[in-house]
């Protein structure tokens, strides 16, 4: 098994990814410059990390959606590689247009950083089949713009499609309809603004994103 | 040519910098405020043909990078 975690001046969760990726799954993970123009081989999964990518200049994840390598992460997206971005990486696969929507500025404009508990909205997708029966994990988000936005119509797709693949219990950014994550209309893409990557070890104070990971790659 | 691009959130699309500074206004007075939208300015010198040569790039790369349309509106000036 094998995954790639895309580094962007300015991500500051990348060895977070990481390690996270690798003590949840054993697989072998490659760390790949924003600049390159290939990914390694057989990919596995690709991870788009948090932290603030050429600063959030413009908008959050629009630079980084420019890069060169994101010409070839929208082309293995595009052939089935699980691909997930997390908080600044769900921006970046949104201004990538690899999921719809964007992420606003939160809400009450405070920068929100705590544990929160998810509603697994959906089980039946390759990023959360691990989960079995269980209806709620905990994660930690840390954003400013994490208030997941898209037009009545687009959200009314993804509830009907089953893309929402996570709700806040107690929305902590005003995302509408309490959305923290959702997956493409295929379903090998996900972005979520809480991060799977800083809840993967009990010590952690929670262990199910490592729950994530494995899934995403079990379905590889 | 000189161009200018203003970028806002389109209305219906919670502006909450704008929400912030209304409240300000109000606090020191200006009761009268209302519906404060905070953009941004972007502007450049551009080689172009013509006008309508400018007006065709300049939103070409408002679509493609300036704005986010999914959020954003944008207006440009020419001069």
């Amino acid at each position: 098994m094998k995954a790639a975690v895309i580094v962007f001046p300015g991500s500051n969760c990348d060895r977070d990814c990481k390690v996270a990726v690798e003590r949840s799954t054993g697989a072998q993970v490659e760390m790949v410059w924003h600049g390159d123009t290939a990914l390694p081989e057989g990919l596995d999964l690709i991870v788009l990390p948090g932290g603030f990518s050429y600063g959030d200049y413009l908008r959050c994840g629009a630079m980084a959606a420019l890069s060169p390598v994101m010409t070839e992460v929208k082309a293995a997206a595009e052939r089935g590689v699980a691909t997930v971005g997390i908080c600044n990486g769900f921006q970046v696969l949104c201004e990538a247009g690899l999921l719809p929507g964007a992420l606003l500025q939160n809400e009450r404009l405070k920068y929100v950083c705590k544990p929160v508990a998810l509603e697994v909205t959906n089980a039946q997708t390759r990023f959360t089949s691990g989960y079995g029966g269980r209806r709620e994990v905990v994660m930690t988000v840390g954003n400013g713009e994490g208030n997941y936005f898209a037009d009545e119509a687009a959200l009314e797709r993804l509830e009907g499609e089953g893309q929402v693949v996570f709700r806040y219990r107690d929305n902590p950014n005003g995302s509408a309809r309490d959305i923290a994550g959702i997956v493409n209309a295929r379903g090998n893409v996900l972005g979520m603004m809480p991060h799977p990557d800083r809840a993967f070890e009990p010590e952690l104070g929670s262990a199910d994103g490592a729950i994530l990971f494995q899934s995403a790659l079990a379905s590889a | 040519m000189k161009a200018k691009v203003h970028v806002f959130l389109k209305p219906g699309v919670l502006d909450v910098q704008g929400k912030a500074v209304e409240q300000a206004l109000h606090g020191l007075g200006w009761s009268g405020v209302e519906g404060v939208r905070v953009g941004k300015t972007i502007e450049f010198d551009l080689a172009a043909a013509d006008r309508a040569a400018a007006e065709a790039e300049v939103k070409a790369m408002c679509d493609k990078l300036l704005a986010n349309t999914v959020i954003e509106s944008y207006r440009v000036e020419l001069a």
